[in-house]
């Protein structure tokens, strides 16, 4: 864990609206009165077990696919000593219970779920067991130290045993030990044996309920028209009564974020809102465009920005060596998360009081905006959180705009409203990866490797303007701007990293892998075009730049390498490319065999993947984690772009803003470290290598950089 | 207006205008909720159940074109006590991630199955290209339906 992470963890204390939450810490040790009344024994505030046996384990991590309550049911059960068929894993309560210790709010993200809940976790789990055994050795009047657990059961000195869910209730009654005694992790016998997905039968049936799928008794749906610019605002809506007389239409409201109408079902509301006739005010941005950020971008690129990282005399060995300098400038553009599950949140607004349901993940201060909005205290806020159907980032934004929709749609209804957002919506509504222009300069040494880089990064600020900005941001300076430039693993003794962060009307958000996204793309890549430019083989260029680096990236080198084959002979016309990155802790190499399709771009047939997250608590996981990461990088290398023109997003639904399919899928291997080291996450760390592993193949074939993503509109532009 | 569905083979009256895709009648007006809203323009697939057993994205099929229709949603596929094949494939290849796209992947596969059970890879990537999946799922998917085809059990 980085310090800028752990510094923004203890942002903690504030919501936005500029309240203080107050610092909570977890104690997952306590049991809620408000959860009580439910069926089955609490043992400890994560676990309920029922007199069935069956356990049901509140997961403080939202489920969005990436496979937490699965792995973390896993890590409970280890402890527990119970088995896995026995779990089934639900959304916790918004609690201060349920506090993730990483951030100091309840919240999922940064890959930090298991690194976060992994020793929290373990504690519950041998706390409850050891309450279990207290409860046997009380009815059965022996010493516990004569009793043992085995799959569920308490096993007494005779043989006689008991089933968990037999002594649930008197387990309940006794006092958490504060520090059980935990497994040696070579006692682990389900840590680290791939699990399937607890929820995997709801799922494939189509009774899983995502945030979407909620129905209410008397629920509105509502749209929402949003002005075409960002920053812009409805001046009034012209045909209010036509719209009004539209069957199922019960009202039009202006609303923050548009103009909302609400009907009956969906497609009324749809029909009626594609119907509305409504005269905008285009506000300051009107005339922004994607091609003038870029020009504007690479005009900033070449002054000097607010330093970052100054090591050696980068600049000074530039100047001396400018005979052999290398250079080159990376475009990147806008992009969207674009979830598969629309956005959407359902509120109903009574007297003095709100809930609120939604697949959303920085609950905490959700609570607290949806408080501040309605003026009510957040505990007068029951927020229910959502199965959700991907989210990638979008989905935890501190403004909680999707679930603020559905607050003031629903407000004063006295019902329940549910907002839809449609894909349009979701393209063009902002909150993106920011667009990014990278410069980077280095000088070689005799030897080839370099011994200058200065590298200025051109973004927009994720963090300023937020309430983590106190904590992400010093000097001018956004830490998730930089991410992955600075500390640069290689051995470059001249180093030299500084930010421009301009300000521009476009909403901004991390995006899977947030800052790597882009510093990964553009360091990886200009480090193979150092490689080629001192005649090496990238690999072994690397080699030489990690020597008394971390061992852990080596080690990740080393095992895509071998598994990949890099070196042997490949079919006519396939290269290889590589790209290695540590990111939220975790470590990630991949190698693209690649060829050249049509236009020079380059089609992906195989990936070798090799992470490092210590521990693998679920390995199917952690590899469904990492070819997702490829498919979701890949993505966004070929075809993600959100192009601004005009003040408008070009954009608008899966036609141009285009998704890897199946028959573009590559053969994706993913190879585990075998490690000892506590668990990191997996969620981001895939990512960042894919698009440099690509331009690095596409480099070796055509012996041409590739200097703006994504590769597909690239060419297609030039 | 009154318009008779036949949907998981039962009829079903619902009162709407028939111009509205069956989509949004499913979801809205019958709770069934199984089949998903991905694009709204037959580009991703969430949407796609089947009409007399082909593959139909519902989002952009009004109504009135499939009244009186055999209409199969996901609900219909198969539960949890009497899975389809696929279904079954898909649990034990553990092929799902969010979830989110998959009704209308397993409709997607369901149909292709029901017509060519035994497809060649080139065959599969071609039914199943109109499915996106966010999370990546493609590779467990592909060998999924390879599997279920093999065992001849993926038409059922």
């Amino acid at each position: 864990m980085s310090t800028t992470r752990r510094r923004f963890l203890q942002v903690s204390a504030l919501a936005s609206g500029g309240f203080a939450l107050g610092v909570a810490l977890p104690n997952p040790m306590r049991t809620l009165a408000a959860e009580a009344s439910e069926d089955g024994a609490e043992l400890t505030a994560f676990l309920r077990v029922h007199a069935d046996g069956r356990i049901v384990f509140l997961s403080p991590n939202i489920e969005m696919g990436q496979g937490v309550f699965t792995s973390h049911s896993m890590i409970v059960a280890e402890e527990l000593d119970a088995e896995i068929e026995r779990f089934e894993a639900r959304h916790s309560p918004v609690d201060a219970a349920y506090i993730n210790p990483l951030f100091g709010v309840m919240g999922t993200g940064g890959s930090t779920s298991t690194p976060a809940f992994w020793m929290p976790l373990r504690r519950v789990g041998a706390a409850a067991r050891a309450m279990l055994l207290a409860a046997a050795a009380e009815r059965w009047n022996v010493p516990v130290a004569q009793l043992r657990t085995d799959r569920g059961r308490v096993i007494g000195p005779g043989g006689e045993s008991l089933d968990y869910g037999e002594l649930a209730q008197d387990a309940a009654r006794q006092t958490p030990p504060a520090e059980p005694a935990l497994k040696h992790p070579a006692e682990f016998r389900l840590v680290g044996k791939s699990t399937r997905r607890l929820e995997g039968p709801q799922k494939v049936t189509g009774q899983a309920t995502f945030g979407i799928d909620l129905q209410l008794p008397g629920m509105l749906t509502a749209i929402v028209a949003r002005p075409p610019v960002f920053g812009g605002s409805s001046r009034g809506v012209r045909n209010e009564f036509e719209i009004l007389a539209m069957p199922g239409v019960h009202k039009i409201k202006s609303i923050s974020s548009g103009v909302a109408v609400l009907a009956e079902s969906y497609w009324q509301a749809k029909q009626a809102c594609d119907r509305l006739e409504i005269d905008w005010d285009a506000g300051a941005n009107a005339n922004l465009s994607s091609e003038e950020l870029y020009g504007r971008y690479e005009q900033l690129a070449q002054t000097t920005g607010a330093m970052v990282e100054d090591q050696g005399q980068a600049q000074a060995r530039l100047q001396a060596g400018a005979d052999s300098a290398v250079s080159a400038t990376f475009f990147m553009p806008y992009l969207a998360h674009a979830p598969m599950e629309p956005l959407n949140a359902t509120a109903h607004v009574r007297d003095g009081e709100a809930e609120v349901w939604a697949g959303t993940y920085m609950q905490t201060i959700d609570q607290a905006n949806i408080a501040h909005r309605l003026g009510l205290p957040p505990q007068k806020v029951q927020l229910h959180t959502m199965l959700t159907g991907g989210a990638f980032g979008r989905r935890a934004n501190l403004e909680s705009d999707f679930i603020i929709d559905a607050v003031e749609a629903a407000r004063d209804e006295g019902r329940p409203v549910k907002v839809v957002w449609t894909r349009e919506d979701d393209i063009r509504g902002g909150k993106y990866r920011p667009l990014a222009v990278h410069r980077i300069e280095a000088a070689l040494g005799a030897d080839g490797m370099p011994e200058a880089w200065l590298q200025r990064v051109v973004t927009q600020s994720i963090m300023m303007g937020t309430p983590f900005e106190p904590f992400a941001v010093s000097n001018g300076v956004d830490r998730t701007s930089v991410e992955g430039a600075i500390e640069m693993p290689y051995a470059i003794p001249h180093r030299c990293i500084e930010l421009h962060t301009p300000d521009v009307g476009v909403s901004r958000l991390w995006w899977r892998s947030v800052g790597h996204t882009h510093t990964g793309f553009a360091g990886e890549h200009f480090l193979d075009i150092l490689a080629r430019k001192a005649g090496q083989d990238p690999v072994e260029y690397r080699r030489k730049l990690l020597q008394g680096s971390d061992p852990r990236l080596l080690g990740v080198l080393d095992l895509a390498v071998e598994k990949a084959g890099w070196g042997q002979r490949l079919p006519e016309g396939h290269a290889h490319g590589v790209a290695l990155r540590k990111s939220f802790s975790s470590y990630a190499c991949q190698i693209f065999e690649c060829s050249l399709g049509p236009d020079g771009i380059p089609v992906t047939h195989r990936v070798t993947c090799a992470v490092d997250v210590g521990i693998a608590v679920n390995p199917w996981n952690i590899e469904q984690q990492v070819q997702g990461a490829v498919v979701y990088g890949l993505t966004a290398a070929l075809y993600g772009a959100i192009e601004l023109e005009g003040g408008r997003v070009r954009q608008s639904n899966f036609h141009d803003y285009r998704m890897l399919r199946m028959h573009e899928m590559p053969q994706i291997e993913v190879h585990l470290v075998k490690s000892t080291e506590s668990p990191t996450g997996i969620g981001e760390p895939g990512v960042p290598p894919v698009a440099p592993a690509l331009a690095n193949a596409k480099l070796a074939l055509s012996g041409e950089p590739t200097y703006r993503l994504p590769f597909v509109q690239a060419t297609r532009r030039s | 207006m009154t318009i008779t569905l036949n949907v998981n083979g039962r009829d079903r009256a619902v009162d709407v205008d028939s111009e509205t895709p069956l989509l949004w009648v499913l979801r809205d007006a019958l709770g069934l909720t199984g089949t998903k809203f991905g694009c709204g323009i037959a580009q991703c697939g969430a949407c796609t159940v089947h009409v007399e057993g082909q593959a139909r994205r519902s989002c952009v099929t009004p109504v009135r074109a499939v009244a009186g229709r055999a209409i199969t949603t996901i609900e219909g596929l198969g539960d949890r006590d009497n899975l389809h094949p696929l279904q079954q494939v898909w649990l034990d290849d553990d092929v799902v991630q969010c979830g989110y796209c998959q009704a209308g992947q397993l409709m997607s596969a369901a149909a292709l199955l029901q017509s060519n059970p035994s497809p060649s890879d080139e065959e599969i990537d071609l039914a199943m290209s109109g499915n996106i999946c966010r999370c990546g799922t493609y590779d467990r998917i592909r060998k999924a339906i390879r599997r279920a085809a093999t065992s001849g059990k993926g038409g059922s």
